[in-house]
């Protein structure tokens, strides 16, 4: 009963998608505020019935309804209950459930907090998320419907793929799904003011934050994914340039590009049509994710429901949202005239640079992600563009940024001044040379990429740090920093993060040591400056797994530092082996243990790691979307933003 | 009965399935691993830029694929037999076909793919560089001025 309630009330929003999608806008270009008033209630009714569409679906998860195709294709009753709830969008037609939801979920806040909007932006605004929702809304209704019954329901479920039963797992599509759908709201705020002819700094403040708030979400999404790869695939990568990770990775970096152009237009009113033309893109590239992950036109680790039928659908949406907002820019960008002046040497310029980087780093990655493709339609080559490629040609942008960010950050506004900013920066870029060259020597004849991880992290961080510091100006008080505005303290988390990151990629590309061995029970063997010993190698039975479980003592001449429990798991529902490492983790590093098969001569396959700096990567991460959180708590979105600019005259479109 | 056979069916191709994928190795074991430790260097950094064909995306160094153990041997295989490291990885193209190759060439068509990243970025350079100078040496702020428009809009409020 609840399902078909939860069927009917999909079918109604995608009705009120219908109307929010058309009302509005006529009512926006004939400025009739009645039919403009139609998308605030309808962005609401939208949201709701959603969210009791989805919680229809969590229900019968819960529950176990068996009655339910989808439930019983990816739940089990003996499964926790944790992966019973996730197991709601660990699938294909759940996981666009909660697409929609969290899309009609954006366009109620901006319905809500919206109020200060001009009508007729507001109206276009929402007019323009609902057109997206429909979309959605009939992709699911038509091709991935999740409410359909069995006629003979089975006694159990089929388990869901015991890779995804994980905690880390469990909230990241969650994440990944805010951060990619919340590009949407950027997009319609775009394709909204091309159909106003009209973008300034009031825009630009009310976009950043929606900006902000997708691209916490998707840092937060993407280092849950990079972390669950590190623990659960068993050897502890953690980045493998898969396509659907290269999917997520683009619009990360469009959003952190057009986070930073967004301020050129907040502050300095230039840079407005590339502005625009990020915002489609950055969320253009979340469709193409989507249409990869869900098309299986390009084989990867993540790909689920495998469908012609769907991809041809999510193409003809991407094809129709992207081609459609472009040719609006196309045809309206000359309307968008820069105001602000400012010399070669500015702020304004440096981060036209790291749009540069970012924006032509994220192109790179869509090359190489497409390319195979290319390669077979046109040059009939079936070839692979792998993790050596991608490494070779995005790190180079990744190291400009690194070098040219301190100094871009703090340059002056209008006009700035190398010399002085370079000369305040020294101290921090003598250390960051120093601690670089320290390191050199330690190794030796190891990769190089350790000694530029470090220079480039430390100058990140201690260069950030000295601009932070430079706000005291002469004053040595330091209780002034905590009444600096929370948006400074966002900069200096934000940018320390990507320094942080940096250091621990580099520590852990660099630096890693590895054994690999036979141990039997009981004896003991050294790695690094690490003894281990396999204790004992037991059987266990979990909720729904049967798992080999190894006891291993690790110490440190002599000094016992933890005991750990390295798994392998076998879920017989779903007939699939996972590995469980046991990690020791540690601030400097993690030490990484993996058991292997029972060998025939007795003893256990094992694999021990060393990774240094571990933790830094996803530290960074964290740090970073902190960093993006402070800012986006700053007094300046807190207060009505845009408040002040209420006293302009409306535009006139610029017809 | 009838049902019995089916689970028993069901069971068997979906262990055949995941035995292709998982089987018993778990990447490089202890018994592939070679005596030379130089020689061994060498076998896992090439075995880092060869795919593993039964795999999605993943290097046979990374794999579980029992396909993958047979690369890594054969690899390892013809490292012991002399072959140097350019040779050992041409020996496996031949057979598998530059799809194994996770570090594309840049013959053919492949050079725009290596080219792409520099072409974009001396594209967009430029760009940028047009963009920066038309703001340097723009000499009318216009921050005050209104448009015509919005000059005509003025007036209406300002005579209501």
């Amino acid at each position: 009963m609840i399902t078909e309630l939860g069927h009917f009330a999909l079918i109604l929003a995608f009705l009120v998608a219908c109307v929010q999608a058309v009302v509005p806008l006529i009512g926006a270009h004939k400025r009739w505020p009645g039919w403009m008033a139609v998308a605030e209630p309808a962005a609401t009714a939208q949201f709701f019935l959603t969210a009791f569409a989805f919680g229809a679906l969590m229900h019968a998860f819960i529950t176990s309804d068996f009655s339910l195709k989808l439930v019983v294709e990816n739940s089990h009753s003996a499964k926790p209950m944790l992966y019973k709830i996730s197991g709601t969008w660990g699938n294909h037609e759940g996981s666009m459930l909660l697409w929609v939801l969290i899309l009609a979920l954006f366009g109620a806040m901006a319905a809500w907090f919206g109020g200060n909007l001009p009508p007729t932006l507001r109206a276009r605004v929402l007019a323009v998320q609902s057109s997206i929702a429909l979309a959605f809304f009939a992709f699911i209704l038509f091709t991935s419907n999740p409410f359909l019954r069995l006629v003979v329901p089975p006694f159990d479920g089929q388990d869901l793929n015991p890779l995804l039963q994980d905690p880390g797992l469990a909230f990241h599509p969650p994440f990944l799904y805010l951060g990619y759908v919340g590009l949407s709201i950027c997009f319609s705020f775009a394709v909204a003011a091309l159909i106003e002819g009209r973008v300034d700094a009031a825009w630009a403040r009310w976009v950043r934050p929606w900006t902000l708030a997708a691209w916490i979400f998707l840092t937060i999404g993407i280092a849950l994914g990079s972390w669950w790869a590190y623990y659960e695939l068993g050897w502890g990568g953690f980045w493998f340039w898969d396509p659907v990770e290269n999917a997520s990775f683009m619009p990360w970096l469009l959003a952190a590009a057009l986070l930073h152009s967004a301020i050129v237009v907040e502050k300095r009113e230039a840079l407005k049509s590339w502005t625009i033309l990020l915002a489609i893109l950055a969320f253009g590239f979340s469709l193409i994710g989507t249409f990869i992950v869900r098309s299986g036109l390009l084989t990867s680790v993540h790909a689920f429901a495998n469908d012609p039928e769907r991809g041809v659908f999510i193409l003809m949406i991407l094809v129709f949202f992207t081609g459609g907002a472009l040719t609006l820019f196309a045809a309206r960008a000359g309307a968008m005239q820069a105001k602000g002046v400012f010399g070669v040497v500015s702020r304004e310029s440096a981060l036209v640079a790291n749009n540069i980087l970012l924006a032509v780093a994220a192109f790179v990655i869509f090359v190489g992600t497409m390319w195979p493709l290319v390669a077979e339609m046109f040059f009939d080559r079936k070839l692979s563009v792998g993790a050596p490629f991608f490494n070779m040609a995005f790190t180079p942008f990744m190291m400009l940024l690194g070098l040219i960010l301190p100094v871009g950050a703090m340059m002056a506004w209008k006009r700035g001044r190398v010399t002085r900013t370079l000369q305040t920066l020294m101290p921090a870029f003598v250390l960051a040379v120093l601690l670089a060259g320290l390191v050199w020597t330690m190794q030796t004849g190891r990769s190089l990429m350790g000694p530029i991880g470090v220079f480039l992290g430390v100058w990140l961080v201690a260069g950030t740090v000295t601009d932070f510091l430079s706000r005291l100006g002469k004053s040595r008080d330091f209780s002034r920093l905590f009444r600096l505005p929370r948006a400074d303290w966002g900069k200096l988390l934000a940018h320390s993060g990507l320094g942080i990151t940096m250091l621990g990629i580099a520590g852990l590309t660099a630096w890693q040591e590895e054994d690999i061995r036979v141990a039997q029970i009981g004896e003991t063997f050294s790695v690094g400056q690490y003894e281990l010993q396999l204790l004992n190698v037991e059987q266990i039975r979990g909720p729904n797994y049967f798992s080999t479980m190894g006891t291993v003592r690790l110490s440190e001449s002599g000094h016992d530092i933890a005991l750990l429990h390295p798994e392998k798991r076998n879920y017989p529902v779903a007939q699939m082996p996972t590995t469980e490492a046991a990690i020791d983790y540690r601030f400097m590093r993690d030490v990484y243990v993996v058991i292997g098969d029972p060998q025939d001569n007795g003893g256990y396959v094992m694999r021990t790691y060393i990774k240094p700096l571990a933790n830094w990567v996803w530290g960074g991460c964290l740090i970073m979307a902190l960093g993006g959180a402070l800012s986006l708590s700053d007094r300046r979105y807190r207060i009505a933003a845009g408040a002040r600019k209420t006293v302009q005259p409306q535009g006139v479109p610029a017809e | 009965m009838r049902a019995l056979l089916l689970v028993l069916m069901l069971a068997g191709s979906a262990s055949a399935l995941t035995g292709a994928f998982a089987g018993a190795a778990w990447a490089v074991q202890p018994d592939e691993v070679l005596e030379d430790p130089a020689l061994e260097a060498r076998a896992r950094e090439l075995s880092k830029g060869l795919r593993c064909l039964v795999c999605q995306n993943e290097s046979i160094d990374e794999s579980n694929a029992s396909l993958a153990r047979d690369l890594r041997i054969l690899l390892r295989d013809r490292l012991m037999a002399g072959d140097s490291d350019e040779e050992a990885v041409a020996f496996i193209v031949d057979r598998y076909g530059e799809f194994v190759l996770l570090q594309p060439t840049t013959g053919g068509w492949n050079w725009l793919l290596w080219a792409a990243g520099p072409l974009m970025l001396l594209a967009a350079v430029a760009a940028g560089a047009l963009y920066i100078r038309g703001r340097s040496t723009s000499t009318t702020e216009r921050e005050e001025g209104l448009s015509p428009a919005e000059q005509k809009r003025l007036e209406e409020i300002l005579k209501e």
